[in-house]
């Protein structure tokens, strides 16, 4: 197993917002997670690179692993963990930088490439995102100057320059229309060959379509998580059955 | 979980879809009960009607198909909405095909009339009864989401089989005495084929339903 969390339980101060959620993420897979806005979704997603550790008064129990590896455990360097797993966010945020730097960004801080070998890890990783044939002529104009699609795109080249493992994205493409949402769509189904991905989506076609597996919480609780086809047409659970054919959410 | 008081529109043409296809089943089994009582009966008026009545199971056909494939991509239903739609599209065949089979047996039953009756009709009504309770249990299980009465219909479907190889035996047997029953006895041969293919439908239905109501597929006994 990639992820593997056991008992995992989340609180902002006094309010619990997980409770005690056991789930297994294989290797080259995407998971899909779907549930009413407040199920804890994002937040559950967010503990799988301690994204949360920035929110004041927040605590963590139960395990959360990578490889084996305790995420919450005493001497976990979050920098490197987060350089493992990537994230890509629901509102496309270059930084006010060139296309180019905004890949390189990351590459550089870590001193992890320089010179012509930067720039060809730049490439590689825009070439990754499906966005290299748009921007190869124009690397060097402001990322700001991109379309939505092409900005969410060049969030992912940003995540993936730093060679990460895993890949989070909440809501990768709620913001985006249906050309760049196929695109988008497309790339996570090709990205899963080298990656392990795991989003958050409000739309459950965009689940059913992308996702190998889905798992849907409810008041913080995760109700059910199995193949995303049977999830679709006979999920286990009345909640989750509610849930996906509209009736209550 | 709350209740929303407001019935969704979705759900309200979820409701419609189902009332066609009931509608769709009565005229059924409506036809294929006119269809047995003209051959039993030598009516030939009966006879008549079956033949030139197909045009509005034949319509119903269309627009039920059509309501399918209308909310398949305008809602893009899930799990039991989902079963409920490709079940529909599924009984919505099955039930055309069952309006087709009584054109047939009204056909067989008029040439049969032309002939001198073979036997006395025994075996053929009780076929026919059989299968008409199939078909009426069938969609009465789609009625009430029931998948003991639709396992009930599946139960039955060996019991018209053996008569349908009961009837073909009898007819053989008059057949290879009296040349001249074979005319007749073909078309009694035929019409028990018709009524056990109605049994057939009537099974898919019933399966049908079980897939719509517990998201089991008993087809082709895969369960056993």
């Amino acid at each position: 197993m990639k992820i593997s969390v056991e008992h995992l339980n989340f609180f902002y101060g006094a309010k619990r917002a997980l409770t005690d959620i056991s789930m297994e993420m294989r290797a080259n897979t995407v998971t899909a997670f779907i549930g009413p806005s407040g199920c804890g979704k994002s937040t559950f997603l967010r503990t799988l690179n301690r994204m949360n550790d920035i929110i004041p008064g927040t605590r963590v129990e139960g395990s959360v692993r990578i490889d084996g590896q305790d995420l919450y455990a005493p001497g976990t360097d979050a920098v490197l963990l987060r350089r493992k797993v990537g994230m890509v966010f629901q509102k496309s945020n270059p930084f006010p930088k060139s296309i180019f730097e905004n890949v390189a960004y990351g590459l550089r801080i870590n001193g992890m490439a320089k010179g012509r070998e930067l720039a060809a890890q730049v490439e590689a990783s825009l070439k990754s995102a499906a966005l290299w044939d748009e921007v190869k002529d124009r690397l060097h104009e402001p990322a700001m100057a991109l379309s939505g699609g092409q900005q969410q795109r060049l969030c992912i080249a940003r995540a993936l320059a730093v060679r990460p493992e895993v890949l989070l994205m909440d809501e990768p493409a709620s913001a985006l229309d249906p050309m760049a949402t196929q695109r988008i769509e497309e790339l996570i189904y090709v990205l899963k060959k080298d990656y392990t991905i795991v989003i958050v989506t409000h739309n459950m076609q965009q689940a059913a379509r992308v996702s190998d597996t889905t798992a849907f919480f409810w008041l913080g609780k995760m109700v059910e998580h199995g193949p995303t086809p049977s999830m679709f047409t006979s999920p286990a659970e009345k909640l989750t059955e509610d849930y996906i054919t509209g009736r209550f959410g | 979980m709350t209740t929303d008081p407001h019935v969704p529109h979705f759900q309200e043409e979820l409701d419609q879809l189902k009332t066609r296809l009931l509608t769709m089943g009565g005229l059924a089994e409506d036809r294929v009960r006119i269809a047995v009582l003209a051959l039993v009966e030598g009516d030939h008026a009966a006879v008549e009607r079956v033949l030139t009545g197909d045009e509005a199971i034949n319509q119903l056909h269309i627009e039920i198909d059509d309501r399918c494939v209308k909310l398949l991509a305008l809602h893009q239903p899930m799990a039991v909405d989902l079963r409920a739609i490709v079940s529909a599209v599924k009984i919505n065949s099955d039930l055309e095909r069952v309006g087709d089979l009584a054109v047939n047996i009204a056909e067989a039953a008029s040439r049969y009339f032309t002939h001198p009756p073979v036997k006395p009709l025994i075996d053929i009504p009780r076929m026919a009864l059989i299968a008409q309770e199939m078909l009426h249990d069938a969609l009465d299980a789609y009625v009430r989401r029931d998948v003991s009465t639709a396992s009930g219909v599946l139960d039955r479907d060996d019991e018209l089989d053996a008569l349908k190889t009961l009837v073909f035996k009898e007819l053989l047997g008059y057949m290879q005495r009296d040349k001249a029953t074979v005319a007749a006895s073909l078309d009694l041969i035929l019409i028990s084929r018709h009524l056990e293919r109605i049994g057939d439908h009537a099974t898919n239905i019933a399966e049908d339903v079980i897939f719509m109501v517990s998201a089991r597929d008993v087809r082709h006994k895969l369960e056993e």
